[in-house]
């Protein structure tokens, strides 16, 4: 049997390829043009939506990553957890899901059994069906799912509609993925990493559910590209947005590990992506870092009415996780986003 | 110059090994970080830059990349150094305690082991500390399993005195792994110690 340090390499959403790679290789790609498909890649959102009627569209996304945790059953969840998060990141309910599976032939399938055990759990937890899936013989273990859900067309949360006034609101703690970084070269605690990984593997269904009874403008999930990459997606040239740090929820042993400087190539290139179109004022370096930390199946980034944020984020919080308003949307400057300290 | 070599190495090996470099610098000299990728340079760079340290890079091929860190100001007054000059320092100048055992005198063993708990106590509220206690044989016990005597032991460490247990001792008595204050030593450094010592304290 292969020992479980080998299991886990740095995965997650550290092993994404970087924002500015991706778009240069989908820029090249002909447009499918279909009055029907309602959300497509050209819009970088969580997911693709395709009208079927007037009152009916299908949701689906795809999502899936090496191990960034020891425990396979875990990884399972958290790779679901991730999966299925763009399906509520779109405002949309789980209907379907399919299995994605890397796996080497020399490994105990005992391991990939843990896995899928901890995926299935996920998928039921979402309210949907696991209904198959796609395993391929490969070096390294990579999982995860191709989802399915459903929405009204009207009802579709995109991520770049937010308006000058709103309320910016995040739903799940940053820092996930300098903890597992800092797990990987072993300078983690155990209270740290339990942080993150119960961070991690809850879904974003509950908070889905919150939002969707208020007035939210646009809505995406913060995963690989980290909070400020996902932000500026969200802003589309068309508005700017303050941040408040001090707002800001993440794990706190995260400032610890960034003076130790467990920096990964995930958070440099998105900071690179971001580049000049941020402004920092009075922010510590450990701050700036956690938020181009890529985070592996991170909380909700909401734009929301301000009037309604409050009373938000007091049903957030009772889901048990570190969540805030951590800023709001302005008219367009010439600096898109400023990170206040 | 001295080299680190994290070729092939992913983020944040190349970053971490080279803090651990600059950091076992005795003296200023150029850091040498040879990385293949250009994230990796620019994570060791924000690394350098955080530290306040002056740095550049050179790409030599696709695959090969330099980053030169120059580590100025070794042995300036640091922050460790300064939160020791806002103390009073109390240890003596060069007092050693040598305990040679668990016990105190003789006679009793319950008495003993009482009178010797009672000298660690009274150690820790002396105004002049020694600046090592050096423990042997039986001595062994008081930094390893009397949970009384690791308790001012480690008052007397926090304080600045080196604790210094006999590592033949501990093995002997099979009680290495539950050193629980200061560290182990050898009876090279425990020879050294006595000979240099200004006086020598050794309740009998």
């Amino acid at each position: 049997m292969e020992k479980d340090i080998v299991f886990c390499t740095g995965g997650g959403c550290t092993a994404k390829l970087g924002p500015g790679a991706l778009n240069r290789v989908l820029e090249k790609l002909p447009k499918f043009e279909d009055p029907n498909l309602l959300v497509g890649f050209d819009h970088s959102d969580d997911a693709a939506v395709y009208r079927l009627s007037d009152d009916l569209a299908i949701v689906q996304t795809l999502d899936f990553f090496p191990p960034m945790v020891e425990d396979p059953y875990l990884f399972g969840k958290i790779a679901a957890a991730n999966a299925l998060s763009d399906i509520y990141a779109m405002g949309a309910d789980v209907k379907t899901a399919l299995n994605i599976v890397c796996f080497p032939e020399k490994m105990d399938l005992n391991v990939l059994g843990r896995i899928l055990q901890g995926g299935s759990e996920k998928v039921r937890e979402a309210g949907g069906i696991l209904a198959g899936g796609h395993s391929i013989a490969d070096d390294g273990v990579k999982y995860g799912l191709s989802v399915t859900g459903t929405i009204h067309p009207d009802r579709i949360l995109q991520n770049n509609r937010a308006l000058p006034g709103d309320c910016l609101i995040l739903t799940k703690p940053l820092g996930v993925g300098i903890v597992c970084t800092a797990q990987r070269v072993g300078g983690a605690s155990k209270e740290a990493l339990k942080k993150a990984t119960d961070s991690m593997e809850m879904l974003n269904r509950y908070a889905s559910e919150i939002i969707r009874k208020y007035e939210v403008h646009s809505c995406t999930d913060v995963t690989g590209f980290g909070l400020l990459a996902h932000l500026m997606e969200m802003l589309d040239q068309k508005v700017s947005a303050e941040i408040w740090s001090e707002k800001v929820p993440y794990i706190e042993e995260c400032e610890e590990y960034v003076e130790e400087f467990y920096l990964t190539a995930a958070g440099q290139r998105n900071r690179n992506h971001v580049g000049d179109q941020v402004r920092f004022e009075n922010c510590s370096f450990a701050m700036e870092e956690i938020l181009f930390d890529p985070q592996t199946s991170g909380g909700l980034l909401v734009s929301m009415d301000s009037e309604e944020g409050a009373e938000a984020i007091r049903e957030l919080e009772e889901l048990g996780l570190p969540c805030g308003m951590i800023g709001k949307i302005t008219e367009k400057q010439e600096i898109l986003i400023t990170v206040k300290g | 110059m001295i080299k680190v070599n994290a070729l092939g190495k992913v983020c944040p090996l190349p970053v971490i090994e080279a803090k651990k470099a600059i950091e076992s610098l005795t003296q200023d000299e150029v850091v040498k970080v040879l990385v293949d990728n250009e994230i990796a340079v620019q994570n060791v760079m924000k690394m350098a830059k955080y530290k306040g340290l002056e740095a550049h890079s050179e790409k030599i091929n696709d695959q090969e990349f330099a980053v030169l860190i120059e580590v100025n100001g070794i042995g300036e007054t640091s922050e460790d150094v300064e939160a020791m000059i806002c103390q009073p320092d109390r240890r003596g100048n060069g007092t050693v305690v040598v305990l040679s055992s668990d016990c105190m005198g003789s006679g009793e063993e319950s008495l003993g082991k009482q009178l010797m708990k009672g000298f660690v106590f009274a150690l820790t509220k002396q105004d002049e500390l020694p600046s090592k206690v050096i423990l042997y044989n039986r001595g062994a016990f008081l930094s390893s399993e009397n949970e009384d005597t690791i308790q001012d032991l480690k008052t007397l460490e926090a304080e600045g005195v080196e604790i210094l247990t006999c590592g033949t001792c501990l093995n002997h008595y099979g009680l290495t792994e539950k050193l629980a204050v200061g560290s182990a030593t050898n009876m090279y450094e425990i020879t050294e110690s006595m000979m240099k010592a200004s006086h020598i304290v050794k309740p009998s």
